[in-house]
C-alpha cells in the first residue's frame, strides 16, 4: 500500500469511503487484483465505528462469518480488538445462533488499516470527493475538491450517512454525517441530478457516558462468553476481556422523556425520513409502547483505554438537558456525566432498486453503490455489501466475471435480493426471518458454503485457501468416520439434524426452477399487463425484475400476478 | 368461403358456405364481430351449421386450409380473452362459475365467491398465522433485545386448526356446480328407471319388464326445486347374476352408490351406506308394499310429491348454505396441507424447526389468495413487540 506517493491518478477502481462498506469494497477489489485507491475524507478515520462499539449478533453474525469466508477483512479485525465476546442464542437451534463482539474502538481502525496495508495493489488516498466524472455515459473518475481529477472505469461510492446528511440533538442542527466531520453534499447533489429514486432516512445515536461517573456495583453484569470462539477461524483471542452491565429505564425516566418531547425533532416533524422499527429512540418507544413499565439498556465499554460508555437502548435525538435529565432517573447512572450527548441523524439514500444484483447503478455504467447509502444500517451489512460492490467494480474494471451471491448461498445474497427487488422504507438490517434457508445458512458452516465460491472468483488470498484446503479434508474425514476435531462434528451433527427440512426446501425450489428462469425482458410495459393491480405496477416498475423468479419475490405480486407475467414473457418470446 | 363480403359487424345474414374446389358445403348463418370489443378481444367469425357431421367436417377441413387458421385448443378462446385483457385473473374462477351458474344458489355462490367471501376468511386466518410467525420470530431475532415474550403458541395453533377444519367440513364448491349426486339403486326389476324417468320429467332411461334391463349407470343432470342434482340410475344389484357385461354394471353400481350424496334405495334388504338414505317402496300400484319412508307408484303418482320433497331436502343439507364459505378441490388441498403443516408444531421444541412448519404453512394459505411475505410478517412483529436496545 502507497501512503504518500501516488504511482499515477490512473486506478481501475476507486472507492469513496473509508468505512466499513469502502474498506471491504476496496479489500475485494485489490484482492482480485485491480488497481485500487480508497479515496477517504482523513486517512485516520479509517475503519471508524461510528455508532455501537459492538459487532455481529443474530442475522449480522452470519454476515459477518461470510464475508471472513470470502476473506474480508472484518472477522479478523474483530477478533484483533474484540474486548467482550457473547454467543446469542445459544439456547435456540445452532442455524441462529449470534456470534457478537464489542470492539476497542482505537484497536478495531488500527487493525482494518494494517490488513489493507498487507494488499498489494491498494492506495490511500486523501481528499474529498467532489464530483463523478463520466465519459460517454459511463464512470470514469472522481473530481477532488481540492480540483485533481483521479481516473477509473469503476467508483464504489461507500458514502455512508454523508450525503445531504444533517444532525438533530433537541433544537440543534447541524450539517454532516458524523460529529466533527463534513458532509458531502456536492456529490449528493449530482447523484439528485441524475434522476435516480432518491428517499430520506434516519438514524440514531445513545449520548457517550463517563464509566467513572456511573455505579457499577449496582448493576447486574454480563460476563463475556468463556469458551474460547473467535469470529473468524484464522482470529485469536487478542484483548483482555471486559463484562458488560444491564439497567433499566422506569416511569420517572419516561416522565423525563415526555416533559423533553416538545424540543424533540421527530415529534415537531422535522426529521421525514424512517428510522429503524428494530432500534427506535428512546422517545420512540415510550411513544409507541407507553404502557411498559421499563426497558433494558446494556452498557457496553468502548474500549480498554478509554472510560466511554455506550448505553445500548438509550438512542434519542432529545434535547442535551433532557438526555441528562433522564439519565439521572435510571438506576446506576444517576450521577453519570455525559461525555457526547446523543443525536439523531437524517440522511439521503438511493432507492437500491436503481441497483442490480451485482450492485451496479443501472443508470450509470461503471458506479457501484455499497452501504448506508444504499438504505442498510449496520457495519455488518456495510461490510457484505462493500465487498459484493468492491468484487464487481473490479470484475467492471477489468474483465473479471462478475460476482452474484443466491439467497440459497448467503446472507448476503438475501439481503442484496431484497434490497434490489423490494427497496428499502426503512433502514435495512439483517433478520435471520428475512432467509428462508435459514436452516442451512448458519453462521458455523460458512466456511463451506462459500470457500470453494470465493476461490472461483479470486475472491481468496493464500493463506485462507491453504486453511480452508486443510479443513475441506478434514471435515470430509469427519463425514466418512466421525472422527475429527468438535467444531468440525459439530458442524456435520447439525446438518444432518436439518438435513431433511433442507432437502424438502431444495425440491421446493427445484420445483419452481423452470419458471423461475423464465427471463422478462427489460422493456415490458407492465402497465400494459392484465390482471396488476396498479400497486403491483407501481412495485413491478420501481424493481425491475429481470426474471420471473425476481417477479416472484417483489412484495405483493400474487400467483395470479405472476402467471399474467409468464404468460406475457412466453407470449414475447414467441 | 363464401365468395362475398364481409357482413355487417354483428349483424346475422344467411350466407352458402363452399370449399375450395367451389363445391357447396351449406347454407349458414354467419356472424362477423371485428375486435377489440368482441369476448376475446380479437376479430370472430361465428359459422351457424346446420347438424350433420359430414357438413361440420367439411368446413373444418375447408377452414383448415386456410392460412393462419388452426384449431382451438380446450381453453384457448378463455386464454386469449385473458391475454388481449379482456377479463382479469382474479375475476375467472368466480366468473366461470357464474358463467355455469344454472341455478339461484349457484349464481348466489359465484356472486358471493366473486365479491371475495373466501378471500376475507382466508385473510383472516393469514393474519392470525403471521401472527404466530411473528411470535416466534421474534424469539428468535431479538430474543436478546428489550422486552419480547412472545409465550407458547400452542394454543393459538390448535385454535387456528379448528377453524380451519370446521371449514373443511363444509360440503365442498363442487356440489355446487356439478348438481348433488343421486343414486337411484336396489335390486332388479324394483322400478329404479321408471322412477329415474318420472323424476327427471322424460324418459331418459329405458324401461322394460326384463330385470337387469339396466346394464351401465345412466347420468342425467337436472334441477329439481332449484337444486342441481345428477339422478343417477344404476343396475340392478344381485349376487347370481352369470352374465359379464351385468356384473360389470352392477359392480359400477356399487361405485355409483359409494360416490353418491343422496341414496335412493328401492330394496327390501338394509340399505348400503351413504351420506343420506331414503327408503322407497316402488310399484305400491301392483305389488303390497314392503316397509319403507316412502311408498309410491309412478303409475298411479301415488307418493311421488312428497319423495321429490325428500329428494329435495336431503340435496339441500349436501349442498352449501347460501353464503357460507365453500372451498374448491384446489382450494381444499392447499387447506388440508396448511393444517398438516401446522399439526407438525405440537411436540416440536426447537423454535426453528417451529418457524419452519409456520413458514410452509403460510406457503400453502398463501396459494389460495395470494402472498403475504416476510414484510408482512415484520410489520405484525414489529407493531407487537417493542424491539430493539
Amino acid at each position: 500500500m502507497m501512503f504518500h506517493v501516488e504511482q499515477s491518478a490512473y486506478y481501475d477502481v476507486i472507492i469513496v469511503g473509508g468505512g466499513h462498506a469502502g474498506t471491504e469494497a476496496a479489500a475485494a477489489s485489490a484482492r482480485r487484483g485491480a488497481r485500487t485507491a480508497l479515496l477517504t475524507f482523513d486517512r485516520t478515520m479509517i475503519g471508524a465505528m461510528s455508532c455501537n462499539p459492538a459487532i455481529g449478533g443474530i442475522g449480522k453474525g452470519h454476515l459477518v462469518r461470510e464475508v471472513d469466508a470470502l476473506d474480508g477483512l472484518i472477522g479478523r479485525a474483530c477478533d484483533a480488538s474484540a474486548i467482550h465476546y457473547r454467543m446469542l442464542n445459544r439456547s435456540k437451534g445452532p442455524a441462529v445462533w449470534g456470534p457478537r463482539i464489542q470492539a476497542d474502538r482505537q484497536c478495531y481502525a488500527k487493525a482494518i488499516a494494517r490488513l489493507l496495508s498487507e494488499l498489494e495493489n491498494l492506495t490511500i488516498v486523501e481528499g474529498s470527493a467532489e464530483s463523478l466524472v463520466t465519459h460517454r455515459g459511463e464512470v470514469s473518475g472522481v473530481k477532488l475538491e481540492c480540483g485533481r481529477t483521479l481516473q477509473s472505469r469503476a467508483v464504489v461510492l461507500a458514502t455512508g450517512t454523508f450525503l445531504g446528511a444533517q444532525m438533530f440533538r433537541g433544537i440543534e442542527r447541524t450539517i454532516g454525517g458524523r460529529l466533527g466531520e463534513r458532509s458531502a453534499t456536492r456529490l449528493g447533489e449530482q447523484l439528485r441530478g441524475l434522476n435516480l429514486p432518491m428517499g430520506r432516512l434516519k438514524t440514531g445515536t445513545p449520548p457517550r457516558l463517563d464509566g467513572r461517573t456511573i455505579d457499577w456495583s449496582r448493576l447486574a453484569r454480563q460476563p463475556s462468553d468463556v469458551d474460547a470462539w473467535t469470529m473468524s477461524p484464522l482470529g485469536a483471542r487478542k484483548r483482555a476481556q471486559v463484562a458488560c452491565a444491564i439497567t433499566r429505564t422506569n416511569e420517572q425516566t419516561h416522565d423525563a422523556i415526555r416533559a423533553g418531547m416538545e424540543t424533540s425533532p421527530l415529534l415537531s416533524g422535522e426529521i421525514s425520513g424512517a428510522g429503524p422499527r428494530y432500534c427506535p429512540s428512546i422517545e420512540d418507544k415510550v411513544a409507541r409502547f407507553g404502557d411498559r413499565d421499563g426497558h433494558q439498556i446494556f452498557l457496553e465499554p468502548e474500549g480498554l483505554d478509554t472510560h466511554l460508555i455506550y448505553p445500548n437502548g438509550l438512542s434519542t435525538s432529545l434535547s442535551s438537558e433532557t438526555q441528562a435529565a433522564l439519565l439521572r432517573t435510571i438506576p446506576g447512572l444517576e450521577s453519570a456525566a455525559i461525555a457526547v450527548a446523543g443525536y439523531a441523524v437524517e440522511y439521503d439514500y438511493i432507492d437500491p432498486r436503481a441497483l442490480d444484483h451485482t450492485l451496479a447503478l443501472e443508470a450509470l455504467p461503471g458506479l457501484y453503490c455499497a452501504g448506508q447509502i444504499n438504505g442498510t444500517t449496520g457495519y455488518e451489512e456495510a461490510a457484505a455489501q462493500g465487498l459484493v460492490a468492491g468484487a464487481n467494480a473490479a470484475a467492471h474494471a477489468c474483465d473479471l466475471d462478475p460476482v452474484r451471491i443466491e439467497r440459497d448461498q448467503a446472507y448476503i445474497g438475501v439481503m442484496i435480493d431484497d434490497l434490489v427487488l423490494q427497496g428499502a422504507s426503512e433502514p435495512y438490517r439483517m433478520l435471520t426471518a428475512r432467509a428462508e434457508h435459514r436452516l442451512y445458512l448458519r453462521s458455523d458452516n460458512a466456511a463451506t458454503r462459500l470457500s470453494d465460491w470465493g476461490v472461483r472468483f479470486g475472491l481468496i488470498g493464500a493463506r485462507r485457501a491453504h486453511w480452508w484446503a486443510a479443513r475441506r479434508n478434514a471435515l470430509e474425514l469427519v463425514r466418512d468416520t466421525g472422527i475429527g476435531a468438535k467444531d468440525l462434528i459439530d458442524e456435520v451433527t447439525v446438518d444432518s439434524k436439518y438435513a431433511p427440512y433442507v432437502a424438502r426446501l431444495e425440491s421446493e425450489q427445484r420445483a419452481l426452477k423452470s419458471s423461475d428462469e423464465v427471463p422478462l425482458a427489460a422493456d415490458i410495459p407492465w402497465h400494459a399487463i392484465a390482471g396488476l393491480s396498479t400497486e403491483m405496477i407501481e412495485r413491478l416498475n420501481f424493481a425491475r425484475p429481470k426474471t420471473i423468479g425476481d417477479a416472484r419475490r417483489v412484495r405483493g405480486v400474487t400467483p395470479a400476478a405472476l402467471a399474467a407475467l409468464l404468460i406475457t414473457a412466453k407470449q414475447r418470446r414467441g | 368461403m363464401t365468395c362475398q363480403p364481409l357482413p355487417r359487424p354483428r349483424y346475422a345474414v344467411v350466407r352458402k358456405l363452399f370449399d375450395n374446389a367451389g363445391a357447396l358445403l351449406d347454407t349458414a348463418l354467419v356472424l362477423w364481430m371485428p375486435g377489440p370489443s368482441t369476448a376475446t378481444g380479437e376479430d370472430l367469425v361465428e359459422l351457424h351449421l346446420h347438424g350433420g357431421r359430414a357438413v361440420v367436417a367439411g368446413v373444418e377441413a375447408a377452414l383448415a386450409s386456410l392460412e393462419g387458421l388452426e384449431p382451438a385448443e380446450a381453453g384457448a378462446f378463455t386464454r386469449r380473452a385473458f391475454e388481449n385483457g379482456r377479463i382479469d385473473l382474479s375475476q375467472v374462477e368466480g366468473l366461470a362459475d357464474l358463467l355455469v351458474a344454472e341455478t339461484a344458489r349457484q349464481r348466489v355462490a359465484a356472486l358471493a365467491m366473486s365479491e371475495g367471501g373466501l378471500r376475507r376468511a382466508v385473510e383472516g386466518w393469514q393474519v392470525r398465522l403471521l401472527d404466530l410467525c411473528a411470535r416466534v420470530e421474534a424469539s428468535i431475532d431479538h430474543d436478546d433485545e428489550d422486552d419480547v415474550v412472545s409465550g407458547p403458541i400452542d394454543a393459538d395453533a390448535a385454535a387456528l386448526i379448528f377453524d380451519m377444519t370446521a371449514v373443511l367440513a363444509s360440503p365442498p364448491a363442487e356440489r355446487l356446480r356439478d348438481g348433488v349426486r343421486v343414486a337411484v339403486a336396489g335390486p332388479p326389476n324394483a322400478g329404479k328407471s321408471s322412477l329415474i324417468n318420472v323424476l327427471a320429467g322424460r324418459d331418459a332411461a329405458i324401461v322394460s319388464p326384463v330385470a337387469g334391463t339396466t346394464r351401465d349407470i345412466i347420468e342425467i343432470p337436472v334441477i329439481v326445486g332449484d337444486l342441481p342434482m345428477v339422478l343417477t340410475d344404476t343396475a340392478g344389484l344381485r349376487s347370481d347374476s352369470d352374465d359379464p357385461v351385468e356384473q360389470i354394471g352392477i359392480g359400477r353400481a356399487r361405485g355409483a352408490i359409494t360416490r353418491c350424496d343422496v341414496l335412493v334405495w328401492l330394496g327390501q334388504d338394509s340399505p348400503p351406506v351413504a351420506p343420506c338414505v331414503l327408503t322407497v317402496s316402488a310399484k305400491c300400484d301392483i305389488d303390497a308394499p314392503h316397509p319403507a319412508d316412502h311408498v309410491v307408484s309412478v303409475v298411479t303418482g301415488e307418493g311421488i310429491t312428497a319423495l321429490r320433497a325428500a329428494i329435495i331436502e336431503a340435496a339441500a343439507e349436501q349442498l352449501p348454505v347460501v353464503g357460507s364459505l365453500s372451498l374448491s378441490l384446489s382450494q381444499r388441498t392447499l387447506l388440508i396441507e396448511t393444517i398438516a403443516a401446522l399439526r407438525h408444531l405440537a411436540g416440536q421444541t426447537d423454535d426453528l424447526l417451529h418457524a419452519e412448519w409456520l413458514r410452509l404453512a403460510r406457503q400453502q394459505l398463501n396459494r389460495i389468495t395470494g402472498a403475504a411475505g416476510t414484510e408482512e410478517m415484520l410489520d405484525r412483529l414489529f407493531g407487537r413487540f417493542c424491539i430493539g436496545k
